[in-house]
Protein backbone atom coordinates (compact mmCIF):
# COMPACT_ATOMS: atom_id res chain seq x y z
CA UNK A 1 0.00 0.00 0.00
CA UNK A 2 1.27 3.32 -1.13
CA UNK A 3 2.10 5.48 2.06
CA UNK A 4 -0.48 8.54 1.34
CA UNK A 5 1.13 10.82 4.33
CA UNK A 6 -1.89 13.46 4.20
CA UNK A 7 -4.27 11.14 4.89
CA UNK A 8 -2.50 9.56 7.68
CA UNK A 9 -2.47 12.87 9.07
CA UNK A 10 -6.11 13.59 8.54
CA UNK A 11 -6.40 10.45 10.68
CA UNK A 12 -4.58 12.38 13.68
CA UNK A 13 -7.06 15.46 14.69
CA UNK A 14 -4.38 17.20 16.97
CA UNK A 15 -1.87 16.90 14.15
CA UNK A 16 -3.80 20.52 12.73
CA UNK A 17 -4.03 22.34 15.71
CA UNK A 18 -1.04 24.85 16.38
CA UNK A 19 0.89 26.15 19.30
CA UNK A 20 2.16 29.63 19.27
CA UNK A 21 0.38 30.59 16.15
CA UNK A 22 2.30 27.84 14.42
CA UNK A 23 1.06 24.44 12.85
CA UNK A 24 2.38 22.04 15.68
CA UNK A 25 5.24 19.58 15.24
CA UNK A 26 5.31 16.64 17.39
CA UNK A 27 8.41 15.09 17.47
CA UNK A 28 7.97 13.63 21.19
CA UNK A 29 6.73 10.16 19.80
CA UNK A 30 9.27 8.07 22.11
CA UNK A 31 7.71 9.59 25.19
CA UNK A 32 4.08 9.33 23.85
CA UNK A 33 2.35 9.21 20.05
CA UNK A 34 -1.05 10.92 19.23
CA UNK A 35 -4.02 8.74 18.91
CA UNK A 36 -6.13 8.38 15.37
CA UNK A 37 -9.78 8.90 15.46
CA UNK A 38 -10.07 5.26 14.91
CA UNK A 39 -8.45 5.08 18.22
CA UNK A 40 -10.70 7.80 20.09
CA UNK A 41 -13.94 6.61 18.18
CA UNK A 42 -13.12 2.97 19.78
CA UNK A 43 -13.43 4.70 22.89
CA UNK A 44 -16.78 7.16 22.40
CA UNK A 45 -18.36 3.88 20.91
CA UNK A 46 -17.44 1.54 23.66
CA UNK A 47 -18.76 3.84 26.19
CA UNK A 48 -22.07 5.34 23.85
CA UNK A 49 -23.16 1.66 23.05
CA UNK A 50 -21.05 -1.56 24.69
CA UNK A 51 -20.23 -0.08 28.07
CA UNK A 52 -20.37 -2.95 30.83
CA UNK A 53 -18.37 -4.68 33.39
CA UNK A 54 -17.38 -8.37 31.64
CA UNK A 55 -17.11 -11.60 32.73
CA UNK A 56 -19.39 -13.39 34.50
CA UNK A 57 -22.19 -11.20 34.03
CA UNK A 58 -25.39 -13.28 32.23
CA UNK A 59 -26.95 -10.35 30.47
CA UNK A 60 -26.66 -9.17 27.13
CA UNK A 61 -24.38 -6.36 27.58
CA UNK A 62 -21.76 -8.26 29.58
CA UNK A 63 -21.76 -11.24 27.53
CA UNK A 64 -21.37 -8.68 24.35
CA UNK A 65 -18.32 -6.77 26.07
CA UNK A 66 -16.53 -9.66 27.50
CA UNK A 67 -16.51 -11.18 23.93
CA UNK A 68 -14.94 -7.45 22.39
CA UNK A 69 -12.49 -8.05 25.12
CA UNK A 70 -11.01 -11.16 24.84
CA UNK A 71 -11.28 -10.35 20.70
CA UNK A 72 -9.00 -7.95 21.39
CA UNK A 73 -6.53 -10.46 22.99
CA UNK A 74 -6.56 -12.24 20.34
CA UNK A 75 -5.96 -9.73 18.12
CA UNK A 76 -3.08 -8.38 20.39
CA UNK A 77 -1.56 -11.94 20.26
CA UNK A 78 -1.72 -12.24 16.51
CA UNK A 79 0.28 -9.18 16.56
CA UNK A 80 3.38 -9.79 18.45
CA UNK A 81 2.53 -13.90 17.19
CA UNK A 82 2.15 -15.32 21.03
CA UNK A 83 1.77 -18.95 21.14
CA UNK A 84 -1.41 -18.90 23.13
CA UNK A 85 -3.74 -15.83 24.03
CA UNK A 86 -3.62 -16.83 27.50
CA UNK A 87 0.04 -15.49 27.49
CA UNK A 88 -1.21 -12.08 26.59
CA UNK A 89 -1.96 -9.80 29.59
CA UNK A 90 -3.45 -6.62 29.99
CA UNK A 91 -1.51 -4.26 32.44
CA UNK A 92 -1.56 -0.77 32.72
CA UNK A 93 1.58 -0.38 30.64
CA UNK A 94 5.45 -1.18 30.02
CA UNK A 95 5.85 0.16 33.95
CA UNK A 96 3.66 -2.40 35.24
CA UNK A 97 4.63 -5.45 33.21
CA UNK A 98 8.13 -4.49 34.64
CA UNK A 99 7.44 -4.05 38.08
CA UNK A 100 4.88 -7.18 37.91
CA UNK A 101 8.05 -10.18 36.51
CA UNK A 102 10.54 -7.81 38.79
CA UNK A 103 7.85 -8.61 41.83
CA UNK A 104 6.77 -11.93 41.31
CA UNK A 105 9.85 -13.63 39.21
CA UNK A 106 11.99 -11.48 42.23
CA UNK A 107 9.63 -13.63 45.37
CA UNK A 108 9.65 -17.25 43.55
CA UNK A 109 13.14 -17.00 42.47
CA UNK A 110 15.70 -14.74 43.42
CA UNK A 111 17.89 -15.25 46.73
CA UNK A 112 20.88 -13.76 48.32
CA UNK A 113 23.88 -13.52 45.90
CA UNK A 114 22.04 -14.78 42.86
CA UNK A 115 22.33 -12.19 39.83
CA UNK A 116 19.94 -10.14 37.56
CA UNK A 117 21.84 -8.77 34.09
CA UNK A 118 20.27 -5.00 32.82
CA UNK A 119 22.04 -2.90 30.78
CA UNK A 120 23.16 0.79 31.29
CA UNK A 121 20.51 2.03 28.30
CA UNK A 122 17.45 0.96 30.07
CA UNK A 123 14.25 2.78 30.75
CA UNK A 124 14.35 3.87 34.78
CA UNK A 125 11.18 1.58 34.74
CA UNK A 126 13.47 -1.40 33.44
CA UNK A 127 15.98 -0.32 36.09
CA UNK A 128 14.57 0.41 39.56
CA UNK A 129 12.14 -2.27 39.87
CA UNK A 130 15.34 -4.84 39.34
CA UNK A 131 17.18 -2.59 41.54
CA UNK A 132 14.49 -2.56 44.49
CA UNK A 133 14.19 -6.34 44.55
CA UNK A 134 17.92 -7.35 44.60
CA UNK A 135 18.24 -4.60 47.42
CA UNK A 136 15.46 -6.80 49.13
CA UNK A 137 16.47 -10.34 48.42
CA UNK A 138 20.14 -9.39 48.56
CA UNK A 139 21.28 -10.09 44.95
CA UNK A 140 23.27 -7.95 42.79
CA UNK A 141 22.30 -6.32 39.49
CA UNK A 142 25.08 -6.17 37.10
CA UNK A 143 24.55 -3.70 34.21
CA UNK A 144 26.02 -4.53 30.76
CA UNK A 145 27.95 -1.29 29.28
CA UNK A 146 27.72 -0.02 25.85
CA UNK A 147 30.00 0.64 22.79
CA UNK A 148 30.72 4.85 21.90
CA UNK A 149 27.69 4.27 19.16
CA UNK A 150 25.09 3.41 21.62
CA UNK A 151 25.19 -0.40 20.66
CA UNK A 152 25.32 -2.71 23.42
CA UNK A 153 28.67 -4.35 24.39
CA UNK A 154 27.79 -7.57 23.55
CA UNK A 155 31.44 -8.90 24.46
CA UNK A 156 30.56 -7.45 27.89
CA UNK A 157 27.40 -8.37 28.29
CA UNK A 158 28.07 -12.19 27.29
CA UNK A 159 30.65 -12.13 30.10
CA UNK A 160 28.17 -11.27 32.95
CA UNK A 161 26.71 -14.17 32.30
CA UNK A 162 27.27 -17.08 34.54
CA UNK A 163 25.54 -19.69 36.92
CA UNK A 164 24.02 -16.94 39.06
CA UNK A 165 22.52 -15.59 36.57
CA UNK A 166 18.77 -15.74 37.36
CA UNK A 167 17.43 -13.17 34.36
CA UNK A 168 18.88 -10.85 31.56
CA UNK A 169 16.23 -8.05 31.16
CA UNK A 170 17.18 -5.28 28.71
CA UNK A 171 15.42 -3.11 26.02
CA UNK A 172 14.41 -4.06 22.07
CA UNK A 173 14.89 0.08 21.78
CA UNK A 174 16.57 2.36 23.40
CA UNK A 175 14.68 5.29 24.23
CA UNK A 176 17.70 7.61 24.52
CA UNK A 177 19.94 5.97 21.55
CA UNK A 178 17.54 4.91 19.10
CA UNK A 179 19.48 1.55 19.18
CA UNK A 180 17.64 -1.24 18.16
CA UNK A 181 19.31 -4.28 20.12
CA UNK A 182 20.04 -7.91 18.43
CA UNK A 183 17.65 -9.38 20.96
CA UNK A 184 17.18 -12.41 19.00
CA UNK A 185 20.99 -12.97 19.03
CA UNK A 186 21.25 -12.33 22.31
CA UNK A 187 18.11 -14.29 23.62
CA UNK A 188 19.74 -17.28 21.87
CA UNK A 189 23.02 -16.97 23.99
CA UNK A 190 21.62 -16.53 26.87
CA UNK A 191 19.48 -19.38 26.65
CA UNK A 192 22.32 -21.77 25.78
CA UNK A 193 23.58 -20.56 29.25
CA UNK A 194 20.32 -21.53 30.53
CA UNK A 195 19.21 -17.35 31.43
CA UNK A 196 15.88 -16.37 30.54
CA UNK A 197 15.17 -13.43 28.85
CA UNK A 198 12.92 -10.24 29.16
CA UNK A 199 12.38 -7.68 26.86
CA UNK A 200 10.96 -3.72 27.19
CA UNK A 201 9.45 -3.21 24.13
CA UNK A 202 8.27 0.06 25.12
CA UNK A 203 10.14 1.55 22.22
CA UNK A 204 10.22 -1.84 20.22
CA UNK A 205 6.52 -2.31 19.24
CA UNK A 206 5.11 0.72 17.33
CA UNK A 207 8.69 0.85 15.04
CA UNK A 208 9.57 -3.31 13.90
CA UNK A 209 7.52 -6.19 13.93
CA UNK A 210 7.62 -7.78 16.99
CA UNK A 211 6.80 -12.05 16.79
CA UNK A 212 7.77 -13.06 19.99
CA UNK A 213 7.69 -17.11 19.35
CA UNK A 214 10.74 -15.93 16.70
CA UNK A 215 12.47 -13.94 18.93
CA UNK A 216 11.48 -16.88 21.79
CA UNK A 217 12.12 -14.36 24.13
CA UNK A 218 10.57 -15.46 28.09
CA UNK A 219 9.05 -12.30 28.48
CA UNK A 220 8.24 -9.22 26.15
CA UNK A 221 6.23 -5.89 27.43
CA UNK A 222 5.33 -2.77 25.93
CA UNK A 223 2.78 -0.01 26.43
CA UNK A 224 -0.39 0.75 24.33
CA UNK A 225 0.46 5.06 24.43
CA UNK A 226 3.64 4.69 23.27
CA UNK A 227 1.68 3.01 19.91
CA UNK A 228 -0.94 5.05 18.91
CA UNK A 229 -3.24 3.54 21.36
CA UNK A 230 -4.41 4.95 25.16
CA UNK A 231 -2.61 5.38 27.96
CA UNK A 232 -3.01 3.37 30.92
CA UNK A 233 -2.92 0.06 28.78
CA UNK A 234 -0.29 -1.82 28.15
CA UNK A 235 0.70 -5.75 27.79
CA UNK A 236 2.90 -8.30 29.37
CA UNK A 237 3.51 -11.49 27.20
CA UNK A 238 4.93 -14.44 29.39
CA UNK A 239 5.76 -17.91 28.30
CA UNK A 240 2.87 -20.17 29.98
CA UNK A 241 5.65 -22.24 31.90
CA UNK A 242 6.58 -19.05 33.30
CA UNK A 243 3.48 -16.91 33.60
CA UNK A 244 1.96 -20.53 35.44
CA UNK A 245 4.86 -20.86 37.87
CA UNK A 246 4.87 -17.22 39.28
CA UNK A 247 3.08 -16.09 41.73
CA UNK A 248 0.27 -14.00 41.30
CA UNK A 249 1.15 -9.94 41.61
CA UNK A 250 -1.97 -8.31 43.07
CA UNK A 251 -4.61 -9.67 44.48
CA UNK A 252 -8.78 -9.39 44.00
CA UNK A 253 -11.58 -10.01 42.13
CA UNK A 254 -11.20 -11.43 38.87
CA UNK A 255 -7.95 -13.41 39.60
CA UNK A 256 -9.63 -15.77 42.06
CA UNK A 257 -11.22 -19.08 41.19
CA UNK A 258 -12.85 -19.86 44.53
CA UNK A 259 -11.91 -18.00 47.95
CA UNK A 260 -12.99 -19.21 51.51
CA UNK A 261 -12.70 -17.78 54.82
CA UNK A 262 -9.29 -20.76 55.22
CA UNK A 263 -7.81 -20.27 51.51
CA UNK A 264 -8.18 -18.78 48.17
CA UNK A 265 -7.08 -20.67 44.89
CA UNK A 266 -6.15 -18.70 41.98
CA UNK A 267 -8.05 -18.32 38.41
CA UNK A 268 -6.06 -19.66 35.28
CA UNK A 269 -4.29 -17.56 33.12
CA UNK A 270 -4.53 -14.71 31.94
CA UNK A 271 -6.98 -13.78 34.54
CA UNK A 272 -4.03 -14.52 37.33
CA UNK A 273 -2.73 -11.77 36.96
CA UNK A 274 -5.35 -9.03 35.73
CA UNK A 275 -7.08 -8.53 39.37
CA UNK A 276 -9.58 -5.82 39.58
CA UNK A 277 -11.79 -4.62 36.92
CA UNK A 278 -9.80 -3.96 33.73
CA UNK A 279 -9.66 -1.22 31.47
CA UNK A 280 -11.73 -2.18 28.88
CA UNK A 281 -11.61 1.16 27.09
CA UNK A 282 -8.04 0.96 27.21
CA UNK A 283 -8.31 -2.33 25.47
CA UNK A 284 -10.68 -1.31 22.91
CA UNK A 285 -8.37 1.38 22.06
CA UNK A 286 -5.98 -0.57 21.66
CA UNK A 287 -6.82 -2.88 19.10
CA UNK A 288 -8.25 0.01 17.10
CA UNK A 289 -4.38 1.04 17.43
CA UNK A 290 -2.87 -2.43 16.67
CA UNK A 291 -5.71 -2.58 13.65
CA UNK A 292 -4.21 0.91 12.37
CA UNK A 293 -0.79 -0.38 12.26
CA UNK A 294 -1.77 -3.35 10.62
CA UNK A 295 -3.23 -1.65 8.35
CA UNK A 296 -0.58 0.51 7.25
CA UNK A 297 1.73 -2.48 7.52
CA UNK A 298 4.63 -2.78 10.16
CA UNK A 299 6.90 -3.49 6.88
CA UNK A 300 5.85 -0.12 5.21
CA UNK A 301 6.23 1.85 8.76
CA UNK A 302 9.46 1.00 9.25
CA UNK A 303 10.44 1.63 5.53
CA UNK A 304 9.18 4.94 6.14
CA UNK A 305 10.27 5.84 9.51
CA UNK A 306 13.55 5.47 8.61
CA UNK A 307 13.61 7.58 5.42
CA UNK A 308 12.65 9.85 8.14
CA UNK A 309 15.32 8.76 10.38
CA UNK A 310 18.02 8.97 6.80
CA UNK A 311 16.79 12.76 6.09
CA UNK A 312 17.21 13.63 9.67
CA UNK A 313 20.56 12.61 10.06
CA UNK A 314 21.60 13.60 7.02
CA UNK A 315 19.64 17.68 7.37
CA UNK A 316 21.15 17.55 11.18
CA UNK A 317 24.58 16.34 10.79
CA UNK A 318 24.79 19.14 8.36
CA UNK A 319 24.66 21.81 11.10
CA UNK A 320 28.43 22.06 12.51
CA UNK A 321 28.64 21.37 16.50
CA UNK A 322 25.82 19.19 16.95
CA UNK A 323 26.65 16.05 18.78
CA UNK A 324 24.72 12.92 18.65
CA UNK A 325 24.04 10.34 21.03
CA UNK A 326 23.59 6.72 19.69
CA UNK A 327 24.73 6.49 16.22
CA UNK A 328 24.44 2.75 15.08
CA UNK A 329 23.43 1.83 11.61
CA UNK A 330 20.25 -0.19 13.63
CA UNK A 331 18.39 2.50 14.98
CA UNK A 332 14.67 3.34 15.47
CA UNK A 333 13.65 6.64 13.82
CA UNK A 334 15.01 9.15 16.64
CA UNK A 335 17.75 11.66 16.76
CA UNK A 336 19.41 12.58 20.40
CA UNK A 337 21.92 15.25 20.23
CA UNK A 338 23.56 18.47 22.03
CA UNK A 339 23.78 21.73 20.52
CA UNK A 340 27.46 22.09 20.99
CA UNK A 341 27.73 23.08 24.73
CA UNK A 342 23.91 24.74 24.84
CA UNK A 343 22.26 23.24 27.77
CA UNK A 344 19.49 20.88 26.68
CA UNK A 345 16.54 23.15 28.36
CA UNK A 346 17.87 26.04 26.55
CA UNK A 347 17.56 24.03 23.58
CA UNK A 348 14.56 22.41 23.95
CA UNK A 349 13.15 25.61 25.23
CA UNK A 350 13.60 27.77 22.27
CA UNK A 351 12.54 24.87 19.88
CA UNK A 352 9.40 24.68 21.56
CA UNK A 353 8.85 28.06 21.11
CA UNK A 354 8.93 27.58 17.49
CA UNK A 355 6.37 25.18 17.67
CA UNK A 356 8.52 21.97 17.74
CA UNK A 357 7.44 19.75 20.39
CA UNK A 358 11.34 17.78 21.21
CA UNK A 359 12.09 16.06 24.68
CA UNK A 360 14.78 17.33 26.45
CA UNK A 361 17.03 16.34 29.83
CA UNK A 362 17.74 12.32 30.85
CA UNK A 363 14.48 10.88 29.18
CA UNK A 364 14.38 8.70 32.58
CA UNK A 365 17.80 7.17 31.55
CA UNK A 366 19.96 8.73 34.27
CA UNK A 367 23.15 6.15 34.24
CA UNK A 368 22.94 6.55 30.43
CA UNK A 369 23.12 9.91 30.71
CA UNK A 370 25.99 9.78 33.79
CA UNK A 371 27.82 7.38 31.15
CA UNK A 372 28.24 10.46 28.51
CA UNK A 373 28.85 13.08 31.41
CA UNK A 374 26.31 15.38 29.78
CA UNK A 375 23.43 17.25 31.53
CA UNK A 376 20.99 15.22 28.87
CA UNK A 377 20.08 15.34 25.35
CA UNK A 378 17.91 16.96 22.75
CA UNK A 379 15.41 14.23 21.54
CA UNK A 380 13.47 14.26 18.55
CA UNK A 381 11.45 11.22 18.23
CA UNK A 382 9.54 10.84 14.54
CA UNK A 383 6.55 8.98 13.85
CA UNK A 384 4.78 7.84 10.65
CA UNK A 385 2.33 10.84 10.42
CA UNK A 386 5.62 13.36 10.67
CA UNK A 387 7.36 14.65 7.59
CA UNK A 388 10.52 15.64 6.16
CA UNK A 389 9.41 19.21 5.68
CA UNK A 390 8.83 18.87 9.59
CA UNK A 391 12.74 17.52 9.89
CA UNK A 392 13.90 20.56 8.01
CA UNK A 393 11.99 23.34 10.08
CA UNK A 394 13.58 21.27 13.45
CA UNK A 395 17.45 21.28 11.12
CA UNK A 396 16.02 25.54 11.04
CA UNK A 397 15.16 25.88 14.52
CA UNK A 398 18.38 24.48 15.76
CA UNK A 399 20.11 26.72 13.76
CA UNK A 400 18.35 29.98 15.35
CA UNK A 401 19.35 28.50 18.58
CA UNK A 402 22.71 28.32 17.89
CA UNK A 403 23.02 31.99 16.57
CA UNK A 404 21.27 32.85 20.11
CA UNK A 405 23.06 31.39 22.12
CA UNK A 406 26.83 31.57 20.40
CA UNK B 1 14.65 51.89 44.47
CA UNK B 2 11.46 49.30 46.17
CA UNK B 3 11.02 45.96 44.81
CA UNK B 4 8.02 47.28 43.14
CA UNK B 5 9.75 49.99 41.42
CA UNK B 6 12.59 47.47 40.05
CA UNK B 7 10.02 44.69 38.66
CA UNK B 8 8.19 47.51 37.11
CA UNK B 9 11.11 48.50 35.47
CA UNK B 10 11.52 44.84 34.05
CA UNK B 11 8.14 44.68 32.93
CA UNK B 12 8.80 47.71 30.52
CA UNK B 13 12.10 46.59 29.50
CA UNK B 14 9.95 43.27 28.18
CA UNK B 15 7.11 45.49 27.07
CA UNK B 16 8.98 46.83 24.56
CA UNK B 17 9.59 44.31 22.55
CA UNK B 18 7.00 42.29 20.35
CA UNK B 19 8.71 39.29 19.05
CA UNK B 20 9.43 36.54 22.25
CA UNK B 21 12.78 35.38 20.53
CA UNK B 22 13.71 39.13 21.18
CA UNK B 23 12.76 38.55 24.79
CA UNK B 24 14.55 35.56 25.06
CA UNK B 25 17.76 37.50 23.52
CA UNK B 26 16.70 39.99 26.45
CA UNK B 27 16.98 36.69 29.04
CA UNK B 28 19.82 35.92 27.68
CA UNK B 29 21.34 38.88 28.05
CA UNK B 30 20.24 39.35 31.73
CA UNK B 31 22.10 35.77 32.27
CA UNK B 32 25.50 36.87 30.92
CA UNK B 33 25.33 39.99 32.89
CA UNK B 34 24.78 37.73 36.25
CA UNK B 35 27.80 38.22 38.35
CA UNK B 36 29.24 35.14 38.83
CA UNK B 37 28.98 33.42 41.94
CA UNK B 38 31.77 32.57 44.28
CA UNK B 39 33.04 28.42 43.26
CA UNK B 40 32.80 27.63 46.79
CA UNK B 41 28.76 28.37 46.82
CA UNK B 42 28.35 26.53 43.19
CA UNK B 43 28.98 23.07 44.99
CA UNK B 44 26.41 20.32 46.17
CA UNK B 45 25.42 22.08 49.56
CA UNK B 46 24.11 25.02 47.64
CA UNK B 47 22.55 22.93 44.73
CA UNK B 48 18.52 23.13 43.77
CA UNK B 49 18.03 20.15 41.94
CA UNK B 50 15.32 20.84 39.79
CA UNK B 51 15.40 17.75 37.47
CA UNK B 52 16.47 19.32 34.19
CA UNK B 53 18.84 22.47 34.89
CA UNK B 54 20.64 23.07 37.90
CA UNK B 55 20.57 26.38 40.30
CA UNK B 56 23.21 27.00 43.22
CA UNK B 57 21.86 29.68 45.70
CA UNK B 58 23.94 31.02 48.40
CA UNK B 59 22.79 34.19 50.56
CA UNK B 60 23.99 36.36 53.10
CA UNK B 61 23.05 38.63 56.01
CA UNK B 62 24.27 41.76 57.43
CA UNK B 63 23.70 45.23 58.61
CA UNK B 64 20.12 44.13 57.90
CA UNK B 65 19.99 43.15 54.64
CA UNK B 66 19.74 39.97 52.72
CA UNK B 67 21.71 39.64 49.97
CA UNK B 68 22.13 36.68 47.25
CA UNK B 69 23.95 35.02 44.72
CA UNK B 70 23.34 32.41 42.43
CA UNK B 71 24.22 30.15 39.06
CA UNK B 72 22.89 28.15 36.99
CA UNK B 73 24.02 25.65 33.80
CA UNK B 74 21.15 26.53 31.41
CA UNK B 75 21.87 30.18 30.44
CA UNK B 76 17.61 30.67 30.36
CA UNK B 77 17.25 30.37 33.72
CA UNK B 78 20.39 31.84 34.60
CA UNK B 79 18.91 34.80 33.10
CA UNK B 80 15.34 34.65 35.41
CA UNK B 81 17.77 33.91 38.20
CA UNK B 82 19.60 37.72 37.20
CA UNK B 83 16.06 39.05 37.27
CA UNK B 84 15.12 37.24 40.99
CA UNK B 85 18.28 38.56 42.41
CA UNK B 86 18.15 42.64 40.88
CA UNK B 87 14.71 42.14 42.36
CA UNK B 88 15.11 40.63 45.91
CA UNK B 89 18.88 40.83 46.84
CA UNK B 90 19.87 44.01 48.87
CA UNK B 91 16.12 44.05 50.29
CA UNK B 92 15.46 43.26 54.20
CA UNK B 93 13.83 39.66 55.01
CA UNK B 94 10.59 41.16 55.04
CA UNK B 95 10.58 43.08 52.15
CA UNK B 96 11.68 39.74 50.52
CA UNK B 97 8.79 37.89 52.43
CA UNK B 98 6.21 39.71 50.97
CA UNK B 99 7.45 40.05 47.68
CA UNK B 100 4.60 38.84 45.01
CA UNK B 101 6.91 38.66 42.60
CA UNK B 102 4.20 39.49 39.91
CA UNK B 103 6.53 40.82 36.80
CA UNK B 104 7.32 37.03 35.98
CA UNK B 105 3.55 36.86 34.98
CA UNK B 106 3.77 40.23 33.46
CA UNK B 107 6.53 39.38 30.74
CA UNK B 108 5.17 36.23 30.08
CA UNK B 109 7.45 33.90 31.86
CA UNK B 110 4.99 32.26 34.66
CA UNK B 111 5.39 29.09 32.88
CA UNK B 112 9.12 29.20 33.47
CA UNK B 113 8.76 29.24 37.47
CA UNK B 114 5.87 26.67 37.64
CA UNK B 115 6.95 23.68 39.63
CA UNK B 116 6.02 21.35 36.94
CA UNK B 117 8.62 23.15 34.95
CA UNK B 118 11.29 20.59 36.31
CA UNK B 119 14.34 24.05 36.10
CA UNK B 120 14.94 24.90 39.25
CA UNK B 121 13.44 28.22 39.55
CA UNK B 122 10.01 27.61 41.55
CA UNK B 123 12.18 25.50 44.06
CA UNK B 124 14.36 28.94 44.53
CA UNK B 125 12.27 31.43 44.96
CA UNK B 126 10.76 29.07 47.74
CA UNK B 127 14.08 28.81 49.40
CA UNK B 128 14.72 32.77 48.85
CA UNK B 129 11.83 33.09 50.95
CA UNK B 130 12.98 30.54 53.53
CA UNK B 131 16.20 32.59 54.17
CA UNK B 132 14.82 35.71 54.42
CA UNK B 133 12.52 33.81 56.86
CA UNK B 134 15.41 32.29 58.82
CA UNK B 135 17.76 36.05 59.03
CA UNK B 136 13.86 37.76 60.01
CA UNK B 137 13.77 34.82 63.29
CA UNK B 138 17.66 35.18 63.81
CA UNK B 139 16.90 38.78 63.93
CA UNK B 140 14.15 38.90 66.91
Amino acid sequence: MPFNISDIRADFPILSRTIYKRPLIYFDNAATTQKPVQVIRAISDYYEQENCNIHRGVHYLSVRATEEFEEARMEIREFINAPGTHEVIFTKGASESLNLIASSFGKKYLKAGDEIITTIMEHHSNFVPWQLICEEKGANLRIANILPNGELDLEHLYSLINPKTKLLTLAHVSNVLGTINPIKEIIAFAHQQGVPVLVDGAQGVSHVTVDVSDLDCDFYCFSGHKMYAPMGIGILYGKEKWLEELPPYQSGGEMVKDVSTEKTTFNDLPFKFEAGTPNVEGVMGLRAAVRYMKNLGMDEIKAYEDELLKHATSRLSAIPGLRFFGTSARKASLVSFLVGDIHPFDAGTIIDKMGIAVRTGHHCAQPLIDHFGIPGTVRASFAFYNTKEEIDLLAEAISRVKTMFS
Amino acid sequence: MTIQEVETQIVDEFAALDDWLDKYDLILDMGKSLPRIDPEFRTDQYIISGCQSKVWLHASYHDGKVYFTADSDAIITKGIISMLIKVLSDRSPEEIQNARLTFIDQIGLKEHLSPTRSNGLASMVKQMKLYAMVFAMKNK
